[in-house]
C-alpha cells in the first residue's frame, strides 16, 4: 500500500477504535444510570417501577414532615394536590426544604409504595419551581378540572 | 438620568459594533486599504461605549437607584459594598453585560496586540469579533435591558441579592469564566479569518495559539473557582456533581485543551490544519452552547435566573448561525488547504493526535450526557435525569488514558521516535510511579484498583514530566546554566502537565478515601470521623450586617492532640427570610476538615455532617498550575519578537520555528 494511504488507514482506524469504544461505554453507562422522573398520581396509579431508581418531584404536603427525634430519619409525604406518596429518607435536608415547597427525591420506590429516598434536592431560591414538578402540577389540576367537568356534564 | 445614557452607550456600542462587522470586512475582500483603517478605532469606539454601560450599572448599583429594575431585583441598601458590586453581573442581565465587556475587551486587546499582523488579516479577525459582538448586543438590547426603570413606582428597597451568591466567590468566578469563554471567540475569529483568506498557515497557527493559550488558562481559573465556590458554600462538601451547568463549562474547556495541542502541530508541523479550524470553530460553538444551556432557563440550578422562552429562542438562533455559517465557510473552504507531510507511526505528531482523539471523546461524551436529557424532554419524550455515575464510570477510563499517553508523548519526538529508545526512557518513571503509587495506596488504607489507576497515572504524568525535564536540562555548563536555557513555553508546558497530574491525584483520593458522616448531635456529644474527634461544644448567636446566625462550636482533635475550633453556621437573611448554611472548614494541604450544620432535630439535638477530605487542595492547585502555565506559555519571547515578514517567509516550512519548545535538547538522545 502506498505509504501515505497506509497512514490515513491507519488514522481512520485510530479514530474508529475511539468512537468504538466511546460509543460502547456510553451506552453501556447510559443504560444503568438513566433516571425515570414520576409525579405522585403515577407512583399511586401504580406506574413507576419498584426495581430501579427513580426521581419523584412534588411539594411537601403540609403537616406531614414528621422527624424521629433520636436519628436523622425523617417521613414526608410528596403531593400533586390529587395524590400524595409518602417519602422516608435519612440525611440532611437542603436548606430551603420545607412544607408547601416543590422538591425532587431520588430513590426507589418500595413495594408497600412507600418511597426510600436517598438524595433529597430543594432548589436555590425561594421563587423557583423545579420544572418537573411545575409540570406535575399541572397535569394533575388540568385532570382534576377535566374530573370536575365531567361530573358537572352528568 | 444615568441609567438611560447607559443605554444608549450600549445602544451606540451596537452601532459601532455593525459598523465594524461590515466596513473591515468590505474594505479586505475588495482590498481597500481606507476602509481596512477603520477596524481599531470602531473597536476602541465599541469598547468605550460598552465599558461606560457597564460603568453606569455599577454606578447604579453603588448609589441604591432601585428605579432600575435590575438593581431593585439584584440588590438592597442593607448588602455590603463588594457585594453591591459583585451584584452587578449576579443576574442574567448584568452578568451578560459582563459578557459582552469580555468581548470587547477582548476585541480590543487583539487591536491593541497583533500590530504585527497583516492589515486585511487583522480587519477580518476584527469584524469576526463585531459580528459575535452583534448579536449579543442585539440579545442585550432586544430580550434583556439591564436598564429598564420600575417608574413611577420605585421599591423603597430591593429584593436582595440570592444569599447564595454573596460570597467571594462570586466575586471572582463569573468574570473569570467570561475570560475564558469569550476568549474562545478569538480563536474562532482567527479561523475563520483564515478561512475567508484560504490561508491557513503556520503564521495563523501561531497568532491563534497566544490567544487560545489565554483563553484556556482563564477558563481553567474560572472552572476550578466555580468547584471551589460549590465546595465550601452550597455543595455541603462536594466539589463537582456533574451537572449540566458545570458541563457546560467542561466542554469548552476540554475542546479547548484539544484545540490547543493541535494548534502546535499545525504550527510546528503544518499538519492537521483542517482538523485545528474545524476544533476552534467547535470551541467557541461549545462557549455559546455553555451560554444558552446557562442563561435560556432550560436548566435547573443557581445559574438559571428567571426564564423567559424569547431569551432562550435567540440564543439557540445565534448558536445555530454561527455554527451553521461557520460550518458552511468550513466546508467550502477548508479542503483547499492541502498538505503533504510525513510522520511515523510513533511520532509526536501521531501521540497528539490520540490526545486529540481522547478529548474530543471526552467532548462528545460530556455534551451526550449532558443534552440528552434536555432533548428528551424537548420533544416530549419523557423526563429523564443522567446520573453522575454514568460521568464517573466513563469519564474516568479517558482521563486516565488521556494521562497515560501523556506520559509516553512527553518523550516523543517530531516526525520519528524510535520504538527501543522510548521503551528504555520510559522504563524508570514507569518503575518509579508503580513504586510511589503502591505506598500511597497503602498510606491510604485499602487496594481499590480505580484508586491505583488513577494515582499511578497522576505518578506517571509527574515522573516523565520531571525525567523530561532532566534529560533536556542536562548541558556541558552545569545543570543551573541548562535549566536555564529552557525556553518559557516549555515550562509552562510541565507546569500545566504537572498541574493535571496534582488535579487527578486530589480528585482520585478525595473520591475515593474520603469520609462523610451525617450525624445527631446534642451539645457535648463526641464523634469520630477516620483519627479525627469533632467535640459539638454548643451553639450560639451572632449577628451579620444583614443576617442573624446560629452558629456551632466544634473542637477537632486528632488522637487527642488540639487541631482546630470551628464554627459553622445557618443564616437567616432579613430580606426574603432565606436560610443559608454556612460550612467551616480547617484547610490543609494534605486534608481538609469540613463541619456543617443542618436542621435542627429536637430542642438540643442537630444534625451535623461530619467530613475527612484528603488532598481535596490539589484539586484547585492543579489548576492554579495550569492557569499559571498556561499564561508563562503565552510570555515566550516567540511570540512577541517577530516580524511578520520574516514569519510570513517561514511559515510555508512550518518546522523553522527555531528553538523553541518541543526540541529535543543534545543532551537527549544518548
Amino acid at each position: 500500500m502506498h505509504p501515505i494511504r497506509k497512514k490515513r488507514l491507519t488514522i481512520v482506524l485510530f479514530l474508529l477504535a475511539g468512537l468504538s469504544v466511546a460509543v460502547a461505554l456510553t451506552t453501556y453507562a447510559l443504560r444503568q444510570n438513566i433516571n425515570l422522573f414520576y409525579d405522585p398520581s403515577q407512583i399511586a396509579a401504580g406506574e413507576a417501577p419498584t426495581d430501579a431508581r427513580i426521581r419523584a418531584g412534588g411539594m411537601v404536603e403540609e403537616g406531614s414532615v414528621i422527624r424521629d427525634p433520636d436519628s436523622l430519619k425523617v417521613e414526608f409525604k410528596v403531593t400533586d394536590y390529587s395524590a400524595s406518596v409518602p417519602v422516608e429518607y435519612m440525611g440532611i435536608l437542603p436548606d430551603l426544604f420545607a412544607e408547601g415547597q416543590g422538591i425532587v427525591a431520588m430513590g426507589r420506590l418500595g413495594t408497600d409504595g412507600r418511597f426510600v429516598a436517598d438524595q433529597v434536592l430543594a432548589k436555590h431560591d425561594e421563587n423557583y419551581m423545579p420544572p418537573e414538578v411545575s409540570g406535575a402540577l399541572e397535569k394533575a389540576s388540568k385532570a382534576q378540572t377535566e374530573a370536575a367537568a365531567e361530573t358537572a356534564t352528568y | 438620568m444615568y441609567p438611560e445614557l447607559g443605554q444608549l452607550a450600549l445602544i451606540l456600542a451596537l452601532l459601532l459594533a455593525v459598523l465594524l462587522t461590515v466596513v473591515p470586512l468590505a474594505g479586505s475582500l475588495t482590498g481597500r486599504e481606507s476602509l481596512q483603517a477603520f477596524a481599531r478605532p470602531l473597536t476602541t469606539g465599541m469598547f468605550v461605549f460598552v465599558a461606560l454601560a457597564f460603568a453606569v450599572l455599577t454606578h447604579a448599583f453603588m448609589t441604591d437607584d432601585f428605579s432600575v429594575a435590575y438593581v431593585a431585583n439584584n440588590s438592597n441598601s442593607m448588602l455590603p459594598w463588594y457585594y453591591k458590586f459583585s451584584a452587578v453581573w449576579g443576574g442574567h442581565e448584568g452578568s451578560l453585560l459582563l459578557w459582552i465587556l469580555m468581548l470587547t475587551g477582548w476585541t480590543m486587546a487583539v487591536a491593541i496586540f497583533s500590530r504585527r499582523l497583516p492589515s486585511v488579516m487583522i480587519s477580518q479577525v476584527l469584524s469576526v469579533l463585531g459580528m459575535i459582538s452583534v448579536g449579543f448586543m442585539l440579545f442585550i438590547v432586544v430580550t434583556s435591558n439591564p436598564f429598564d426603570r420600575l417608574l413611577p413606582n420605585v421599591p423603597a428597597d430591593g429584593a436582595d441579592l440570592n444569599p447564595l451568591l454573596q460570597d467571594f466567590g462570586l466575586i471572582v468566578h463569573p468574570p473569570m469564566l467570561y475570560m475564558g469563554y469569550v476568549g474562545f471567540a478569538v480563536a474562532f475569529a482567527f479561523a475563520i479569518a483564515a478561512l475567508i483568506n484560504g490561508r491557513l498557515d503556520a503564521a495563523w497557527a501561531r497568532w491563534s495559539r497566544p490567544w487560545t493559550t489565554v483563553a484556556w488558562a482563564f477558563l481553567s481559573g474560572g472552572i476550578a473557582l466555580g468547584s471551589w465556590w460549590a465546595y465550601y458554600e452550597l455543595g455541603w462538601g462536594g466539589w463537582w456533581f456533574w451537572d449540566p451547568v458545570e458541563n457546560a463549562s467542561l466542554l469548552p474547556w476540554l475542546s479547548g485543551t484539544a484545540l490547543m495541542h493541535s494548534l502546535a502541530v499545525t504550527e510546528k508541523r503544518g499538519v492537521f490544519k483542517s482538523w485545528t479550524v474545524l476544533l476552534a470553530i467547535i470551541t467557541f460553538a461549545l462557549s455559546l452552547l455553555g451560554t444558552f444551556l446557562v442563561r435560556s432557563g432550560v436548566l435547573t440550578s443557581v445559574h438559571a435566573f428567571a426564564s423567559d422562552p424569547d431569551r432562550g429562542t435567540f440564543l439557540l438562533v445565534l448558536l445555530a448561525l454561527t455554527v451553521l455559517g461557520s460550518l458552511m465557510l468550513y466546508a467550502f473552504r477548508a479542503p483547499v488547504v492541502h498538505v503533504r507531510s510525513r510522520y511515523g507511526s510513533l511520532s509526536r505528531e501521531i501521540f497528539l493526535l490520540l490526545n486529540n482523539v481522547l478529548l474530543v471523546s471526552a467532548t462528545l461524551l460530556v455534551a451526550v450526557g449532558t443534552l440528552y436529557p434536555l432533548i428528551l424532554d424537548f420533544f416530549q419524550l419523557g423526563k429523564i435525569s443522567i446520573g453522575e455515575p454514568f460521568f464517573n464510570l466513563t469519564f474516568s477510563p479517558l482521563a486516565i488514558a488521556a494521562g497515560l499517553l501523556l506520559g509516553v508523548g512527553t518523550f516523543s519526538r517530531w516526525k520519528k521516535t524510535d520504538a527501543g529508545w522510548l521503551g528504555r526512557k520510559i522504563l524508570w518513571p514507569l518503575a518509579v510511579s508503580m513504586l510511589i503509587s503502591t505506598a500511597a495506596i497503602v498510606a491510604y488504607g485499602g487496594f481499590k484498583p480505580w484508586a491505583f489507576l488513577g494515582l499511578f497515572t497522576a505518578c506517571w504524568i509527574a515522573m516523565t514530566t520531571f525525567w523530561d525535564l532532566w534529560d533536556k536540562s542536562g548541558s556541558r555548563k552545569g545543570r543551573v546554566h541548562g535549566l536555564k536555557r529552557q525556553s518559557r513555553s516549555y515550562y509552562g508546558m510541565v507546569l500545566g502537565h504537572l498541574g493535571v497530574a496534582i488535579t487527578m491525584a486530589g480528585a482520585t483520593v478525595v473520591s475515593n478515601y474520603g469520609i462523610e458522616r451525617d450525624v445527631r448531635m446534642v451539645p457535648g456529644d463526641t464523634a469520630q470521623v477516620e483519627d479525627y474527634q469533632f467535640r459539638f461544644v454548643g451553639i450560639g448567636e451572632r449577628r451579620g450586617q444583614n443576617f442573624t446566625a446560629q452558629y456551632g462550636t466544634f473542637e477537632v482533635s486528632h488522637e487527642g492532640k488540639f487541631v482546630a475550633e470551628l464554627h459553622p453556621e445557618k443564616r437567616q437573611y432579613a430580606v426574603g427570610m432565606s436560610v443559608m448554611t454556612e460550612a467551616d472548614i480547617d484547610a490543609g494541604l494534605f486534608r481538609d476538615i469540613f463541619v456543617a450544620v443542618g436542621e435542627r432535630i429536637s430542642d438540643d439535638a442537630w444534625a451535623i455532617r461530619l467530613q475527612y477530605k484528603p488532598l481535596i487542595r490539589w484539586l484547585w492547585l492543579g489548576a492554579v498550575f495550569m492557569a499559571v502555565g498556561g499564561f508563562l506559555a503565552v510570555s515566550d519571547r516567540r511570540y512577541r519578537i517577530r516580524d511578520p515578514k520574516t514569519s510570513r517567509s517561514t511559515s510555508s516550512a512550518g518546522a523553522a520555528t527555531g528553538k523553541t519548545d518541543a526540541q529535543p535538547a543534545t543532551g537527549a538522545a544518548s
